[in-house]
């Protein structure tokens, strides 16, 4: 490409670039930065370190309580988006029958409309079936919107699919069902972790539609939002630390395994 | 290749999954906006009475003007923001192209909850922003407006935002081919006409995508108000929320809810046809 324009004009795009990183980082770095401030949350410098915020999160009984509930939701989210998912996929990439043009457009709803609307229609289905709001009905949300993000990260591993290594399964004898346990499943073993990732931390991070499915327990972000309303400590900090920490783990690993994906296919 | 059974057994499963936990409570929101409330009993009378109130008491105008605004503004912010910024990555950085586009993406996935609370913290009347200000002697007593308006919902959101604009503008701008810009630039164009007439359109599939989810995403949402926006940033999902709670009226919430989602269904296809349309020329 030609070396003269372009440089002329990064000349101003490169310091535009670094604010737009700038304004993206500002509020974590601001967070992580007053976790260990020990006059709280506000002012300006932080002046003294401390770890005592991160001892009173460790011996906080309810901030765990609510982890645990949500690591729960979140598995049981994950098993139940993966299952109805991966299903959902093949019949989108296999079967035809009535309905798949509105099926594939109802799946992706959740995904596509605000949580409010999800949440709320799934408040109006619980309170019509007589289900208590409790954490079930909270993992019966998340699973059920999820399917949509396990439905599209599945359904483009299954196009990128090689159709010819299940036909010689079953041109060998193999029936149906050892030709999907032995060849369709390894197959997606990656677009299934990747999409299994993606879906817990989506659902570890969810409070617009736990907001009206949740009952007595809370999950995570509902226990902070609730602390919210109390005022602001630097206990909050530590623990949005350890949840970002953790997060960015999370997605390098997806991110790695998307690459090795996109790899494999080309 | 696949036997009947098969067909059957992978599309029966999620076919009745999502008509009863996905279709069936879509449906009793609709439903629920054509019955009413009488004396604190939802009562399944049919009638439009909740459609009508919502068009004649100005209250929910005056709201779901401001929510216009508010989401207009949002996506305007993200684009100024996510445009330059994926241009920069797709064309400029060089070898730091990868690392720079994972920087891009980690935010996506810090929590929401995690990065609005953080905004509280800076624009709060003694928080980081006004100690910083008072530090330096800008101000001498705390600046009060930060938060709890409708600029702190605009800025919470287009922070929220912006990786998700960059996201469809940079796949855009990576599958520009470049040697139409070196032909562009042979044919003697300017940088800037290069960039106007050749880069421009060609990313406008991205740019539209782009801001497609960022107004409807923010059009919707009722957690930035809550945490941010106070009384003068409430926007038209918190009157949806506050009907289903304390006012209890939730046929009239299921009707206002009902328009938020026929809303954001027509501009995502409207959309949609125009991308289709742009990516065809």
């Amino acid at each position: 490409m030609n070396a003269t324009t372009p440089t002329r004009r990064a000349t101003w795009l490169m310091p535009y670039a670094i604010a737009v990183f700038a304004f993206i980082y500002l509020p974590v770095v601001v967070l992580v930065g007053y976790s260990f401030n020990r006059d709280g949350v506000g002012g300006f410098p932080p002046r003294h370190f401390t770890l005592h915020w991160y001892g009173l999160l460790f011996a906080d009984d309810a901030i765990w309580d609510a982890v645990l509930n949500s690591l729960l939701v979140a598995a049981g989210s994950v098993a139940l988006a993966l299952t109805l998912g991966l299903l959902a996929a093949l019949a989108l990439d296999r079967a035809d029958f009535p309905g798949k043009a509105l099926f594939r457009r109802l799946v992706l709803l959740p995904l596509i409309l605000p949580g409010i609307i999800t949440g709320l229609s799934l408040l109006m289905f619980a309170v019509f079936a007589g289900a208590p709001l409790s954490l079930v009905t909270v993992f019966l949300g998340h699973g059920t919107a999820l399917i949509s993000v396990a439905t599209t990260e599945l359904f483009a591993g299954l196009q990128k699919m090689d159709r010819a290594q299940e036909e010689a399964s079953l041109d060998l004898g193999a029936t149906p069902w050892q030709t999907f346990w032995r060849v369709t499943l390894p197959n997606l073993k990656l677009p299934l972790i990747a999409a299994g990732l993606l879906i817990f931390t989506l659902s570890m991070d969810e409070i617009a539609v736990t907001f009206f499915l949740i009952g007595r327990d809370n999950t995570l972000p509902m226990e902070i939002w609730g602390r919210l309303r109390q005022g602001m400590t630097p206990e909050i900090n530590a623990i949005s630390t350890l949840i970002f920490v953790v997060s960015v783990v999370l997605i390098s690993i997806w991110y790695r395994l998307r690459m090795r994906t996109l790899r494999n296919a080309s | 290749m696949y036997s009947r059974a098969y067909k059957s057994l992978v599309s029966l499963p999620p076919l009745l999954w999502v008509g009863i936990f996905l279709l069936l409570p879509y449906t009793l929101m609709l439903l629920h906006s054509f019955w009413l409330v009488r004396d604190g009993v939802i009562v399944h009378q049919w009638n439009l009475g909740n459609y009508a109130a919502l068009f004649t008491r100005t209250v929910y105008l005056q709201v779901l003007l401001r929510t216009m605004r508010i989401a207009a503004s949002v996506t305007i912010c993200s684009l100024l923001l996510g445009y330059p910024l994926a241009y920069y990555v797709s064309f400029y950085s060089g070898v730091r192209k990868e690392i720079l586009y994972q920087l891009v993406i980690v935010p996506l996935w810090i929590s929401y909850l995690v990065r609005g609370y953080a905004w509280k913290t800076i624009l709060g009347s003694d928080g980081v922003l006004n100690g910083f200000l008072q530090f330096a002697h800008i101000t001498h007593a705390p600046v009060g407006f930060l938060l709890y308006s409708p600029f702190a919902v605009v800025l919470m959101l287009t922070h929220i935002y912006t990786p998700f604009v960059f996201l469809p503008i940079y796949a855009a701008l990576e599958s520009i081919p470049r040697p139409l810009l070196e032909a562009s630039q042979d044919l003697g164009a300017t940088a800037s006409q290069t960039f106007l007439r050749v880069v421009l359109p060609l990313s406008m599939p991205g740019l539209l995508a782009g801001a497609t989810f960022a107004f409807v995403l923010s059009l919707g949402d009722f957690l930035a108000p809550l945490l941010v926006g106070g009384a003068s940033g409430t926007m038209i999902a918190n009157v949806v929320q506050s009907l289903f709670g304390a006012a209890y009226d939730w046929p009239l919430g299921a009707a206002v809810a009902m328009c938020i989602l026929v809303f954001t269904l027509t501009l995502l296809s409207l959309t949609e046809t125009l991308e289709k349309r742009r990516s065809f020329k």
